[in-house]
């Protein structure tokens, strides 16, 4: 309905609509006047956060923490032990390897189990196989799966049967060179998001994710492993520790602001206890040399180090995406920053 | 024509402007889009009613949130359109829009005479926003990227899709996305959000939420087109004095290469619960697979390392 009136001089009274002005102005109208360019003003940067009634920005990931968390650590271990397996028999320390093959089988396994338990449509598990998507890490991961799980598999059962051998090694080599892709790709997988405490720590997440692997496969191999046979799971526990806590440590150092949920709340207190098991696995299994009792210890830290640093990591991702600050203010920043250098180029 | 791209490789590394073409439509129709001019927005909430009705999407609780008139909180997966309230103060002059007045006449003593004069005049007056949010339909969107199924789609409009029969509810499309727009419908687990009425589309019929708006305040058509009326409306504002008009998403140089729909703000993005300067996460994937191939060598390195170290 219209109370507009037509009269000689053409409409009277017609409403606005479109065209109509809102409420209110910070000044009074301007004659004539041209602003140049976009309608954004060279604010100064509000010295208090704003945000919309205190709520999220984003949409929290829906992942459960057993399966999901439990996903990353199980890949890891997988893929490390896999590693280790080919290594191991590489060296005729025939033990540890079967410990190793059987090890990785089980974990690739319950890793697939854990992510296919987490489809909101578990029957459908096989659409992930129905195209092929490098801008998908989770497509790609499935395909690497997809191989990897079968191979660990026929690894495991020809050394576990004894059974056609040659089919057991190239099924062990294999799984050792799929298995570090399974250890790392799982960073590409929570990096690939727009959760700030995930994505901007991007850089480093792959050397933390495989050296928690290989810090868990060398637990295993402590835990499993005759005492004459400690030193390799010893030494790569070692070098995935230091890798895994050095990586962290830059990763947050670079983050800033967004690494707060690395170091506060849960995610905080569950990142400091990985670390902290961490350092006592490792201290355990070179103390205790040669010991079978300390080498069982020494490896059940060690690979639950493994598994509370990445239970941290993904809380801290959830926490991240539950509070605005952490998507808002990054940005705020880059905005001003940005503005600075290009707005004098635009104006 | 093309094939279709099914392997997303092309945008990961095309900077096109042109989605669907770049997703394979030969000939295809122009971009659609939304443009959500909030200045004229009332706050009717007849959009989110008819994009309920229009798409089937259940009822997700009657709940009061105490946040000015908004009830629904977001958008989700059953909240394709969401209104925003914000009760917002700031220092204002009024705009004489040449409308009868309210209350008493100018000049006349107030009703309450014993209070004072307001706080108005100190913290500013109430500015009211209201904005009807709604799915970007990004040039480069991440939901699409990351979407391991193929269920989540550019249409010939050049608008993202989720085809409901393929989802099998992965849930990451919805950490991917910049906006928190799509989301998990718990009782079925697939991920659902604003499809910008593909089915009305190919009807030639625009989205129900712009057919219902009655102030014009969602607006749909070409994108071209759009983005010049809004240019023209912005400039509108800024003549009769609303400084603080400004658009958001119009840009195509911005970290998601422009939205499909995109909005004019009387304030700044973050206080309507928007992200001020989102990016899509896959710009950043081709260095996250070189990162985690580094790593993967470095991990082969220390195992052969430890493997040898033991000999000597």
């Amino acid at each position: 309905m219209s109370d507009a009136r037509v009269t000689r001089e053409g409409l009277e009274g017609v409403r606005p609509g479109r065209e109509a002005s809102s409420d209110y102005s910070t000044r009074r109208p301007r004659k004539g006047g041209r602003r140049g360019g976009r309608g954004e003003q060279p604010t100064v940067p509000d010295a208090d956060f704003r945000s919309y009634y205190g709520k999220p920005v984003l949409n929290k990931p829906v992942w459960s923490p057993q399966d999901i968390a439990g996903y990353l650590f199980l890949g890891g271990l997988a893929g490390g032990s896999s590693l280790l397996a080919a290594a191991a028999a590489v060296r005729g320390e025939e033990r540890l390897a079967r410990v190793a093959k059987v090890g990785a089988a089980s974990a690739g396994v319950l890793s697939l189990a854990a992510l296919v338990h987490d489809l909101g449509k578990p029957t459908r598990f096989l659409h992930m196989l129905r195209v092929v998507k490098v801008t998908s890490p989770m497509n790609m991961g499935s395909w690497l799966l997809a191989g990897y799980v079968p191979t660990t598999l026929v690894a495991a059962a020809c050394e576990v049967t004894g059974r056609l051998r040659p089919v057991g090694a190239a099924a062990t080599a294999g799984a050792a060179v799929m298995g570090p892709a399974v250890a790392s790709y799982t960073a590409v997988l929570i990096a690939d998001t727009a959760v700030p405490a995930w994505h901007d720590g991007y850089r480093e997440m792959p050397f933390v994710f495989v050296g928690s692997g290989a810090m868990a496969a060398g637990g295993l191999g402590l835990l499993g492993s005759s005492q004459r046979a400690q030193g390799l799971p010893r030494r790569v526990a070692q070098l995935g520790s230091l890798a895994e806590l050095s990586s962290s440590m830059l990763m947050e150092r670079r983050m800033g602001m967004v690494a707060e949920p690395y170091k506060k709340g849960r995610s905080g207190a569950l990142m400091r206890v990985g670390q902290v098991l961490a350092v006592a696995g490792n201290v355990t299994a070179l103390l205790g040399r040669g010991n079978r009792a300390a080498g069982v210890a020494a490896g059940t830290t060690l690979m639950l180090s493994s598994a509370i640093t990445r239970f941290g990591i993904f809380s801290a991702g959830i926490a991240s995406a539950q509070d605005p600050r952490y998507t808002v203010q990054p940005q705020r920043e880059r905005l001003t920053n940005a503005g600075r250098g290009a707005r004098a180029d635009a104006g | 024509m093309k094939l279709p791209d099914r392997t997303g490789w092309s945008s990961l590394v095309e900077t096109t402007q042109d989605p669907a073409g770049g997703s394979g439509y030969g000939d295809h129709p122009p971009r659609m889009g939304f443009f959500t001019d909030t200045s004229v927005c009332i706050g009717c909430k007849a959009c989110e009613v008819a994009c309920k009705e229009w798409n089937h999407v259940p009822e997700d609780g009657l709940d009061f949130t105490g946040m000015s008139y908004d009830n629904t909180g977001g958008l989700g997966a059953d909240s394709w359109r969401h209104v925003a309230f914000i009760e917002n103060r700031r220092p204002v002059s009024t705009v004489d829009l040449g409308l009868p007045a309210m209350g008493p006449p100018a000049g006349t003593p107030g009703i309450r005479p014993d209070l004072p004069a307001s706080a108005d005049e100190e913290e500013g007056q109430l500015q009211w926003l209201m904005a009807s949010d709604v799915c970007k339909h990004c040039t480069h969107a991440a939901c699409l990227d990351v979407c391991p199924t193929g269920s989540l789609f550019r249409t010939e409009f050049g608008t993202v899709v989720v085809q409901e029969d393929i989802c099998n509810g992965c849930g990451y499309c919805i950490p991917a996305c910049p906006y928190g727009v799509i989301d998990q419908r718990k009782e079925d687990g697939r991920a659902w959000k604003c499809t910008l009425c593909y089915d009305r589309l190919g009807e030639g019929m625009e989205p129900a939420c712009a057919k219902a708006c009655p102030t014009d305040s969602i607006q749909f058509g070409p994108l071209d087109e759009l983005r010049e009326r809004a240019q023209a409306r912005v400039e509108q504002l800024h003549e009769k004095g609303v400084d603080v008009a400004r658009l958001y998403g119009h840009d195509p140089q911005d970290g998601v290469g422009g939205d499909g729909a995109f909005f004019l703000l009387l304030e700044e993005p973050e206080v309507y619960g928007l992200p001020p300067d989102p990016v899509v996460t896959t710009r950043d994937l081709p260095d996250m697979w070189r990162r985690a191939g580094v790593a993967a060598a470095a991990l082969v390195a220390g195992m052969a390392a430890a493997a040898l170290g033991g000999r000597s």
